[in-house]
């Protein structure tokens, strides 16, 4: 048997995907109220605070480049209300939301993108490095596909330690083509290490469509077999989708019986950073994914299920008092101290390689 | 009081921090059930079981993201990297993540792990199975280096290295696997960042690295010979560098001269030349010399390795000459 002919290889030479066509297919689904809400509220802070990261860097306060997860939001808030509190977030430069998804406050990201003295890093690693140890986020990483291996060593580690944590590892479409990818997952099944990997395919990597460079039609679900793992792929924009996943691979892991993969599927609002307007992408498939947005979807279902549109409203204008409230405490804050340049390079704190 | 070949202490000093530490474990291709490919680490296994000495896949990314993720989160990891020269398909890990992520985090997070390799040339195994590959690391801010150069410093810097709360490149020396060195009994525990004077002498200052510190005692007792006294120091550790004695050595001879297995460009040699000249210039009665390997990939037949990588010979001859004119 042989395997049907890939047509030749041509750029742009993809079908435009379109999102899924249903908004209500979890609305009976078993899942809390306050969670519910909770995810809400937290779908509210990304949105607001990535638009909000967005307008400082037009005026030029956040320098370098950013990475927003506009239109993703749903996965950091769907996993971050199935995640327990010490259980471990492995995210991308992309990750932000994923930050904020674990209960770190709103000031110190948003000072850290400002390259302040007041930011979680004090300034030292910015955008793409958000780290926050005692929230369980063990950092960002701006090389794709190291950290799916070094969310392995975390899960290794809970597992030696007997500890019930579950590492979870998000990463982007883009990086289920590189080496370390196969190699973490190959590592992970061999020892049924507690780590749920996540891949957030927005169809494109960079600026090129995913499924122009990739040999199989779903980049991480299409190579679970490879791994003894389940295919699963699921809708990325539908938070409850995602807790509903989340909850499931978690409890695996923590069952002892192994990672898992799972691909949401789900699309930038914006372009790859912020230099990129993201004009590679067709406008009805733009549009069509804008319509199928992750917090309109899920408001959309709240509602449905009765909770009060002023209740509702009330969380968007907490959220966004405490997003201007962060923004004048990131601005107002100090820049770094001239000396801390040359602190913590070493477990001694300083940075001295000779005596 | 024992004779140990250098492998043997390898697994000796693992052993004594396993045995001390829990949170200690060893990951690595065909560490566990074969005892390494070289033997270094014969017994561990049989001693501290499946749980906490492990075989893995030949998947380097894979081995030290283990290793960084362990110790980021309570474990103090040994991982081995087989052929030094096989840092390269895993070097994102190492100078990207691994000496980066704690100053990047602001001291959040720290990497108390060891990463043993089987480093340098001499074994006719050719250019990609025989760098000396710690100017690689030497160049990236946040990884110490240590190479042994006899058995009992393998035991102490590997207890080092182990207790360090810092990334550790551990380089042993594949040439130096067989030699046999008295080891002193009971605990051994070194410090990095310090250099050990091998031979004390008035007249040049030879440093030396691994299997070279052999090859510049052996050119010291040439020149002892010719009248010359040279002091020969090990170097051990090149990040951090214990300059202190080294600056003193040359401060005592006025000659420096460095034997490097590396290529010649950008040698460990490079950089302390480049220090002694800022800081002891005026001691100086003569130009600092390196003698390295020559700017080539090493070749694998043996009468052409041993052209190349510098010889106890070829170091006394450079510095006799030198001393003599």
């Amino acid at each position: 048997m042989t395997a049907p002919a890939r047509a030749p290889h041509a750029y742009g030479n993809h079908p435009v995907v379109w999102p899924p066509k249903t908004q209500d297919t979890h609305d009976d689904a078993d899942i809390p109220a306050d969670t519910r809400l909770w995810i809400y509220r937290k779908l509210q802070e990304m949105r607001q605070f990535e638009k909000r990261a967005y307008d400082l860097f037009m005026r030029q306060l956040v320098k370098g480049t950013t990475h927003l997860s506009l239109g993703m939001e749903a996965i950091a808030a769907g996993f971050g209300a199935a995640m327990r509190a010490d259980d471990y977030t492995f995210a991308t430069y992309r990750g932000h939301a994923h930050t904020l998804a674990r209960g770190v406050p709103m000031t110190p990201v948003l000072a850290e993108l400002l390259g302040r003295e007041n930011g979680l890093l004090g300034g030292k690693g910015g955008s793409m490095h958000l780290t926050s140890v005692e929230h369980g986020v063990l950092g960002s990483y701006a090389i794709i596909g190291a950290h799916l291996a070094i969310a392995n060593g975390a899960a290794w580690s809970a597992q030696y330690r007997e500890s019930g944590q579950v590492a979870v590892c998000f990463f982007g479409d883009g990086t289920t083509n590189i080496g370390a990818f196969h190699e973490a997952l190959n590592y992970a099944a061999v020892y049924r290490l507690p780590i749920v990997f996540v891949c957030e395919n927005n169809l494109y990597m960079e600026y090129t469509s995913i499924a122009d460079v990739t040999a199989v039609a779903r980049p991480a679900a299409d190579r679970a077999a490879a791994y003894g793992l389940e295919p699963v792929a699921i809708n990325g924009n539908d938070a409850d989708e995602v807790y509903l996943t989340a909850t499931e691979a978690l409890a695996r892991a923590r069952r002892g019986d192994g990672p898992s993969l799972v691909e949401a599927v789900t699309y930038r609002h914006g372009g790859h950073s912020r230099a990129d307007p993201g004009k590679y992408r067709p406008s009805p498939e733009i549009q069509a994914w804008l319509d199928y947005d992750p917090l309109t979807l899920y408001r959309g279902r709240l509602e449905r299920r009765g909770v009060d549109p002023h209740r509702l409203d009330a969380i968007d204008k907490e959220t966004a008092d405490a997003v201007d409230r962060a923004t004048g405490e990131a601005i107002a804050g100090d820049l770094p101290t001239p000396d801390s340049a040359y602190t913590q390079l070493w477990a001694d704190g300083g940075s001295s390689w000779r005596n | 009081m024992a004779q140990l070949t250098y492998r043997e202490a390898v697994a000796r000093g693992i052993a004594q921090e396993m045995a001390r530490d829990e949170r200690v474990v060893l990951i690595g291709e065909d560490v566990a059930g074969a005892g390494g490919v070289f033997k270094t680490t014969v017994g561990l296994l049989e001693r501290f079981g499946p749980k906490r000495v492990i075989d893995t896949p030949i998947a380097e990314q894979a081995i030290l993201g283990a290793a960084m993720g362990g110790a980021m989160t309570g474990l103090r990891p040994i991982a081995e990297i087989m052929f030094s020269d096989f840092f390269a398909v895993c070097w994102d890990i190492v100078a990207n993540q691994m000496a980066k992520t704690r100053y990047m985090t602001d001291g959040q997070v720290t990497l108390p792990l060891v990463v043993k390799t089987g480093n340098g040339g001499g074994l006719r195994f050719g250019a990609q199975h025989s760098q000396s590959i710690e100017n690689w690391a030497m160049a990236v801010p946040g990884l110490k280096v240590v190479t042994p150069a006899t058995a009992e410093d393998v035991v102490g810097l590997m207890a080092a290295a182990v207790r360090s709360d810092d990334p550790v490149l551990f380089c042993e020396h594949k040439g130096l696997y067989a030699s046999k060195g008295e080891v002193p009994d009971g605990e051994i525990v070194d410090a990095l960042g310090t250099a050990r004077v091998r031979r004390v002498g008035g007249d040049a200052t030879i440093l030396a690295l691994g299997l070279m510190v052999g090859r510049a005692e052996a050119a010291a007792e040439q020149l002892a010979a010719r009248g010359i006294e040279a002091e020969v120091i090990d170097v051990r550790s090149l990040v951090p560098l214990d300059t202190a004695t080294i600056l003193a050595s040359v401060a005592k001879t006025g000659r420096l001269f460095t034997v490097e297995e590396n290529p010649r460009l950008l040698g460990w040699g490079a950089e302390i030349a480049s220090i002694v000249a800022d800081e002891c210039f005026w001691d100086l009665d003569g130009p600092i010399q390196r003698i390295t390997t020559p700017h080539i990939p090493l070749p694998s037949a043996d009468s052409l390795e041993d052209l190349v990588m510098p010889s106890a010979d070829a170091v006394a001859l450079t510095v006799g000459k030198a001393l003599q004119a």
